[in-house]
């Protein structure tokens, strides 16, 4: 992709090309399809949230607190899936929800592979020192377990969304700069490559236009599925409350203002976790349908 | 092989100090001065404040600090609870049996159901079988388990009251602490009812932990599996005239199993992660809950002491799960 300005019309052409294959073999498998429907409508409501919510997500209706979903005794079409305990509409705050965990999917995955590409891109170019000391640090970032991480960063940094994005990426970020350096390293003496840099090629042309390109696609598999991380931990956070704070529709923290609920409304209970795991399911499904259309090595079989 | 353990142990120091940092540095990262943080809301006179610096050290240079903070941990000093008092150490070998006990029995229900799945799954390929399989274990991976741990309880705790919502045995049995293991100890006692009453506090929080491992553990088998099958020995032994189960179960699973042994293993970290939620969940006596706890209490040196801890427990296994991948796979070795 170093030539793009000189030879555009074979460059598109190509790229269409594997476009292409990628949706041919992509299509093939059924659950990434299904996953990218559901993906694909979760998007809508996120996006349209303001215009499909019936209710808004933070008014509080005093005559109808704990109201069951509609087609059980005592609920009503007004609040289609019921209330919670200080009567907000569950409907429109799972729509709303939705906003909230795909901004913090896209937010830590953003962060975490720029972040990673750019310092495992160094480790696996510059060897030596920058290496060890990069990969010590990752290390010791790995050798917590990731939740107890993030609660202890989100300790230092303060409860609250912002924060325990940050940490999340932070834990997720080592699994980018392996992958990242683990590619380079295979790529960096390849033919390409050496014919660049004896044309005159710097580092960061290397590394960035050069290399980085051929090193998509376990990136972007690892990032699909980094999205589905991202959403879990931050709704444990949420759940633990370190993470969004009430009154936020988060889906995490709804669960943790309905606990104590949990044997007089099911309702409050069970919603909030059903739309993380139809979230994190339609994400997976796509991680597996990449997985198979971008690893060379499975499309024979 | 001890060449092979000793360069494996080496690589763990530069990790060890790592984290010996990170847990050093946590208390002086947090906002606010760390004696004022000691002290709590009370407030501390001038005098006091000074005392107290000096006997914690806080006054000397950052460097001479963590040196004594290193040669604390060496002596067995992770510090001491501002709450309980009591010195961590001495807390987190009281309650991490309680987390031992219920990782254990999660990891074994994952192995006993994921590998025998992910077989099933790879000899059926394609069919509907290998569907709901793969289908199942993905919605398992999927699964936020903080919330199943609820819909669980909501189930079989509220709906069919079968077993109890929260702790590890009925209030009525009393005995003291044995292996701390409840189970063993539960039946040394003697107390009838006593181990039925344990096993079924075990039941729902082992389930919720086991379902990421079980998840993990089964896809990974099924692809391992598919991998060997594919192998000329496994269809040379087909040629033999083996019987297909001698052939899956000899040729093809011994092979396969070698990944599924690393995954296992690698599952710990992620046991640990998930006690955190499973522990709050159900109240379990453990090390995750102990963490949580303790970050609400603003109980800042037993989170820094129970870092280093859970961080140094992570360390050691991997090693053993390396170790024992080099006995089994002298291929890597080299």
């Amino acid at each position: 992709m170093t030539d793009t300005t000189t030879t555009p019309p074979v460059q598109t052409q190509l790229r269409r090309g594997r476009f292409s294959e990628f949706w041919y073999y992509f299509s093939q498998n059924r659950g990434a399809v299904i996953g990218l429907v559901i993906f694909s409508f979760i998007v809508f409501i996120a996006v349209f949230a303001p215009l499909i919510a019936p209710h808004s997500p933070s008014v509080q209706n005093r005559d109808a607190f704990l109201v069951p979903p509609f087609w059980q005794e005592g609920g009503s079409l007004t609040y289609l899936l019921g209330t919670d305990a200080v009567g907000r509409d569950i409907l429109s705050r799972l729509m709303y929800g939705a906003q909230f965990s795909l901004f913090i999917g896209l937010f830590v995955v953003v962060l975490s592979v720029t972040s990673g590409v750019i310092i495992g891109l160094l480790a696996g170019y510059f060897r030596g020192w920058v290496d060890t000391v990069i990969m010590r640090i990752m290390d010791v970032i790995l050798a917590f377990p990731s939740l107890l991480l993030a609660l202890v960063l989100v300790a230092i940094l303060g409860p609250g969304l912002l924060n325990a994005m940050i940490a999340i990426a932070l834990i997720l970020q080592p699994h980018f700069v392996r992958l990242t350096r683990a590619s380079v390293m295979s790529e960096r003496d390849r033919e390409y490559v050496i014919a660049s840099r004896v044309a005159g090629a710097g580092s960061a042309r290397l590394m960035f236009l050069t290399m980085l390109p051929n090193c998509l696609a376990p990136l972007i598999v690892q990032a699909t599925l980094s999205f589905s991380t991202a959403i879990l931990d931050a709704a444990a956070l949420g759940f633990l409350g370190m993470g969004a704070q009430p009154p936020t529709p988060e889906w995490g923290s709804m669960l943790a203002e309905a606990r104590e609920f949990i044997l007089r409304a099911w309702w409050v209970v069970t919603l909030p976790g059903l739309a993380i795991l139809i979230t994190v399911l339609a994400i997976n499904l796509m991680g597996d349908g990449l997985r198979d259309a971008l690893d060379p090595k499975l499309k024979k079989s | 092989m001890l060449r092979f353990f000793l360069t494996r142990l080496g690589l763990l120091i530069p990790t060890f100090i790592g984290v010996s940092i990170v847990a050093f540095a946590f208390i002086r990262l947090l906002p606010g001065d760390p004696i004022m943080l000691l002290a709590g809301e009370r407030g501390i006179d001038p005098a006091r404040y000074a005392e107290l610096q000096a006997s914690l050290g806080f006054d000397k240079p950052l460097p001479i600090q963590y040196f004594n903070y290193l040669s604390d941990i060496v002596t067995g000093d992770f510090g001491t609870s501002i709450v309980t008092k009591r010195p961590v150490l001495d807390e987190f070998m009281t309650l991490f049996p309680a987390t031992i006990e219920l990782a254990l029995c999660a990891i074994i229900l994952a192995t006993l159901v994921g590998i025998p799945a992910g077989v099933l799954a790879a000899v059926k390929r394609g069919t509907w079988l290998d569907q709901t399989v793969m289908g199942t274990a993905l919605v398992g991976y999927s699964m936020p388990i903080f919330w199943w741990g609820l819909l669980l309880i909501i189930f079989f705790s509220g709906i069919l009251q079968w077993t109890p919502v929260s702790g590890r045995i009925s209030l009525v049995y009393f005995f003291p602490p044995v292996t701390g293991f409840m189970l063993i100890d539960s039946l040394l006692s003697g107390q009838s009812g006593a181990f039925r009453s344990a096993l079924s506090h075990l039941v729902l929080p082992t389930i919720v932990l086991a379902t990421i491992p079980l998840a993990v553990i089964a896809r990974q088998t099924r692809s391992a599996m598919l991998e060997v099958l594919g192998e000329d020995y496994v269809r040379t032994a087909r040629a033999k005239g083996l019987p297909p189960r001698r052939v899956i179960g000899l040729h093809a699973l011994r092979n396969a199993l070698i990944p599924v042994i690393t995954t296992i293993g690698l599952q710990v970290g992620v046991l640990l992660a998930g006690a955190i939620l499973t522990e709050t969940i159900f109240s379990w006596p453990g090390i995750g809950k102990w963490m949580v706890d303790s970050v609400f209490k603003r109980d800042y040196s037993v989170v820094q002491g129970g870092l280093l801890l859970i961080a140094g427990v992570i360390m050691i296994v991997n090693l053993v799960v390396d170790l024992l991948y080099g006995l089994i796979n002298p291929r890597i070795r080299h």
